[in-house]
């Protein structure tokens, strides 16, 4: 019925679609198709299937990976015990407050907190550890990436156990359901929608940090968003940087396709 | 419904209250009239109290930005949506600019103090004549270290850095020149070379070096230095002397194998409006007093011979930041590569960073 | 009982620990009469005397609340439309489409839309300062909006719009009776994941803004080539507690008034 009526919210949706979407990606595939001295050429996509970049492409997906794990790890108990607590609007908002501090500075208050001489390292030799190099190994790159990411897992999560219908709960625990029991068959299964808008809203991004790559990780850890940061500001061979973008933007498709369709299946 | 309206006419009734007061402040600082100057320099590259006699000198109202590489400054000027009337670019940026058509020939008359630069900076291959460009700082790329951390020793090579018990203590800049050419000039080769078998050789050279290699960052280097969380840096001459500012027990030294002579130059981009307050400027910049207390507050060395002369001995006589002849004809500046070369440059650092230990 | 009890706040309590160590650590600092974030050296109000002080600084703060406020505002707008547009699509495949769309933003590097929004303000001969920072904070927040509206809109069951159609609802009370309160926590979430994204945002500013506007976080990258002044830390500090105040204070008002409201919304 619906899809007769004429839908009227595509209008401006589309428009900013074409201007600040297709636009750019058009911009950026006609880039891809140049080399360092603007001849066109497809020198540039030879060049991504050679072994430097697919083994940058490996680890991108590698550490991507971790850090949506390990936000998900933290953050789904986060948002499930928030929900039970007396004011979880409030806690919530506290969860996403450190996000609006400068990344920058957060930054250089983890290269203090993990350094040499830093707090963390003084606590472990308290407690009779003893200090280790911590400042650029993968420990503190996934470490703080996943405290940059989490409020953006905490989020869709903790909105989707707050739809969940509380009679669910009592009538699995009336049925005779264990806790875990409960969240396995009842809780977690209606919240996948939360998790999957947070692993998208993680995962995504995760593939191309760039900043903490240098800051945290001291370039031990090289993504594709590094490489794309280097090609066009460093190098300006824009070319080669709009090609892995061109790659990142198919990836991000073929990733949205698959979530989707089973999202539509599930509904009906 | 209702609270969500309520929401968004707070917030737009905020933001419009606050663009209010910012635009009362704005006009309370002078920044609205035409009379003003664009500056686009490097961060912190200026003592900030020459702006303000500026200002009153000239009748100006000066408005300053900062980019953070020679390329972002480029992409912006080429760009054109901006108007900056004066910008400070590197020797290797002036040349590409001047390929691109985005500078406007200096008035050598209206730059009278252009009498105070020493001779052994003007008129060099990436500006011959100082068409375009006129030096503001200068200065060298080296090793700093820490002495203590070294129990006592001294480093005066490159080849110093292969040492084995540097293991895990060397910060490099993250520079692909600054490291590929460390690579080419350890080997004895030059910086601007770009024989395939030498850069390889030096590609191989640098992958002996990743276990001694603690991380490759940007500015962070200064702080990080200083703090002591590495023994060894390389790093440009300016960031170590500030280095050593903050803890006297670091060093810098030139690498006797020679390394590489940079320069930065005030230029008037194609794009500026104040062009007669761009020369302005400019000849504000060099005058003697001004140039000294600029290199004071900044510590880079300056290529201003009278200013020179009246920096403090310590300064002056310091051979690390103002070496003597016979180390200055074994540096090297950079030239232009071409933009092919200069992305081979780019791989091979590109392949150093992903080198495991 | 109580076990269940306990262990929860234990870990929520471990987990804010962790997320306002950093921050503590900056405001610490931030008194240190030292200079660095290194050595504590004595407390000093010194750094918070310099912030006052600094008009210049001053006006880069209030710029980056206005484009964080306006951007958010505007983008949550364009962004709940954009979730209404997607949800009533009813081709899979076109719906598809449309999503991938929306999320090519979020899966760009910032570097990429700050270039290629820089090319298309060339193009478009848009001026850079203001309102090109202003465009491209909406453009890249919109998506981030719809992807939080939409969960919301697919979880709404599609009986209750037609029992609101049955009972001679037009299109506009449908919206605003039925499908906006029950999106409500969505639009909510949005906005505020909008006012995060502009807040946090370097790499798109650094490349479209120009003519002296700044925000904060450019300005600060620029000042951190120096090490960062503790004066950044001050007024980090000053930021901090004023949105703490905002968001206790916001939550008090809407405790006290809001709360009937927002029950009745829900049934």
């Amino acid at each position: 019925m619906s899809s007769n009526t004429r839908n009227l919210y595509l209008i401006p949706y589309v428009a900013w679609i074409a201007l600040f979407v297709v636009a750019p990606i058009l911009l950026i595939v006609y880039y891809s198709f140049f080399d360092v001295e603007g001849q066109l050429t497809l020198d540039n996509y030879a060049q991504f299937f050679t072994p430097v970049y697919l083994r940058m492409t490996l680890s991108s997906f590698w550490y991507a990976f971790l850090i949506t794990a390990f936000s998900l790890l933290v953050a789904y108990p986060t948002a499930y015990w928030l929900t039970r607590t007396k004011h979880k609007r409030l806690w919530l908002m506290l969860i996403i407050l450190p996000s609006w501090i400068n990344l920058l500075l957060k930054a250089y208050a983890f290269l203090g907190l993990f350094g040499t001489y830093g707090l963390v390292n003084a606590l472990l030799e308290t407690i009779g550890i003893g200090a280790r190099q911590i400042l650029f190994t993968d420990f503190s790159f996934v470490f703080v990436s996943v405290y940059i990411f989490i409020p953006f897992m905490v989020l869709p999560i903790f909105n989707s156990l707050e739809e969940l219908n509380p009679s669910l709960l009592y009538a699995a625990r009336d049925l005779g359901a264990s806790p875990w029991t409960t969240f396995r068959r009842v809780v977690f299964p209606l919240t996948l929608s939360g998790v999957k808008a947070g692993c998208q809203a993680v995962f995504i991004p995760a593939l191309s940090l760039f900043m903490l790559t240098r800051l945290i990780a001291g370039n031990r850890v090289i993504t594709l968003g590094t490489a794309i940061e280097q090609h066009f500001l460093v190098t300006q061979d824009w070319g080669m940087g709009a090609t892995i973008a061109v790659f990142l933007v198919i990836v991000m498709a073929l990733f949205m396709i698959a979530t989707g369709e089973r999202k539509v299946r599930r509904i009906r | 419904m209702k609270s969500i309206v309520r929401l968004f006419v707070g917030v737009f009734a905020a933001a419009f209250a606050l663009m209010y007061v910012t635009s009362l402040l704005n006009s309370s600082q002078g920044y609205t009239g035409g009379n003003t100057l664009t500056i686009y320099n490097w961060g912190d590259y200026i003592d900030p109290e020459l702006i303000t006699e500026f200002e009153e000198q000239s009748g100006l109202k000066v408005i300053y930005q900062t980019f953070d590489s020679n390329e972002a400054m480029m992409t912006k000027v080429a760009q054109g949506g901006t108007t900056f009337d004066v910008a400070i670019p590197s020797e290797y940026a002036i040349s590409k600019m001047k390929e691109d058509d985005l500078l406007i020939p200096l008035d050598h008359d209206k730059l009278p103090n252009m009498k105070y630069i020493d001779e052994r900076f003007m008129d060099l291959p990436f500006d011959p004549g100082n068409e375009y460009s006129i030096p503001y700082f200068w200065g060298t790329v080296g090793i700093v270290y820490n002495p203590d951390m070294l129990d006592g020793r001294k480093l005066t090579s490159w080849n110093d850095l292969w040492d084995e018990r540097l293991r895990n203590q060397i910060l490099l800049v993250d520079g692909a020149r600054e490291v590929i050419g460390m690579g080419l000039n350890s080997l004895g080769y030059s910086l601007n070379d770009t024989n395939e078998e030498h850069l390889q050789e030096a590609k191989r050279k640098l992958a002996a070096l990743t276990p001694n290699v603690k991380a490759i960052v940007g500015d962070e280097i200064k702080m990080l230095i200083a703090g002591e969380e590495a023994a060894v840096g390389v790093v440009w001459s300016g960031d170590a002397a500030e280095m050593m500012w903050e803890n006297e027990k670091l060093d810098y030294v030139v690498p006797k194998e020679g390394s590489n002579l940079w320069f930065d130059n005030m230029v008037i981009p194609r794009t500026a409006r104040n062009i007669d307050g761009a020369h302005a400027f400019i000849n504000f910049m060099l005058d003697p007093e001004v140039a000294a207390r600029n290199a004071e507050y900044v510590g880079y060395s300056t290529p201003n011979a009278a200013a020179l002369e009246l920096l403090p001995e310590e300064i002056s006589g310091d051979e690390r930041f103002y070496p003597d002849a016979v180390l200055t004809a074994k540096l090297e500046v950079y030239e232009n590569l071409g933009k092919r070369m200069l992305a081979h440059y780019n791989d091979l650092f590109l392949e150093f960073k992903m080198h495991r230990k | 009982m109580r076990r269940t009890i306990k262990w929860p706040n234990l870990y929520l309590i471990a987990v804010f620990i962790v997320l306002y160590a950093p921050i503590l650590y900056l405001v610490y600092y931030s008194f240190n009469s030292g200079g660095t974030m290194r050595e504590f050296e004595g407390w000093t109000l010194a750094w918070y005397r310099e912030v006052f002080a600094d008009t210049r600084l001053l006006i880069i703060v209030l710029n980056t609340l206005v484009i964080a406020l306006l951007s958010a505002a505007i983008s949550t707008m364009l962004g709940v439309v954009g979730a209404l547009a997607i949800h009533q699509v009813r081709r899979r495949r076109r719906k598809n489409a449309l999503l991938s769309l929306n999320n090519v933003l979020i899966v760009s590097p910032d570097v990429i839309i700050g270039a290629s929004f820089l090319i298309l303000f060339t193009i478009a001969g848009i001026q850079l300062g203001f309102s090109s920072v202003l465009l491209s904070h909406i453009a890249f927040s919109v998506p981030i909006v719809v992807l939080m509206v939409l969960p919301k809109l697919q979880e709404m069951s599609p009986t209750l719009v037609d029992a609101a159609r049955d009972l001679g609802a037009n299109r506009w009370n449908v919206l605003t009776k039925v499908t906006l309160p029950c999106i409500k926590p969505g639009i909510i979430a949005g906005f505020f994941m909008a006012l995060t994204y502009s807040l946090d945002d370097f790499a798109v500013t650094f490349f479209v803004t120009g003519n002296g506007f700044l925000t904060l976080s450019v300005e600060i990258y620029s000042r951190a080539r120096q090490g960062i002044s503790l004066s950044i830390n001050a007024l980090s500090t000053l930021l901090f507690l004023f949105t703490m105040l905002l968001v206790v204070g916001y939550y008090l008002i809407d405790q006290r008034s809001g709360r009937p409201a927002g029950a009745e919304v829900r049934r």
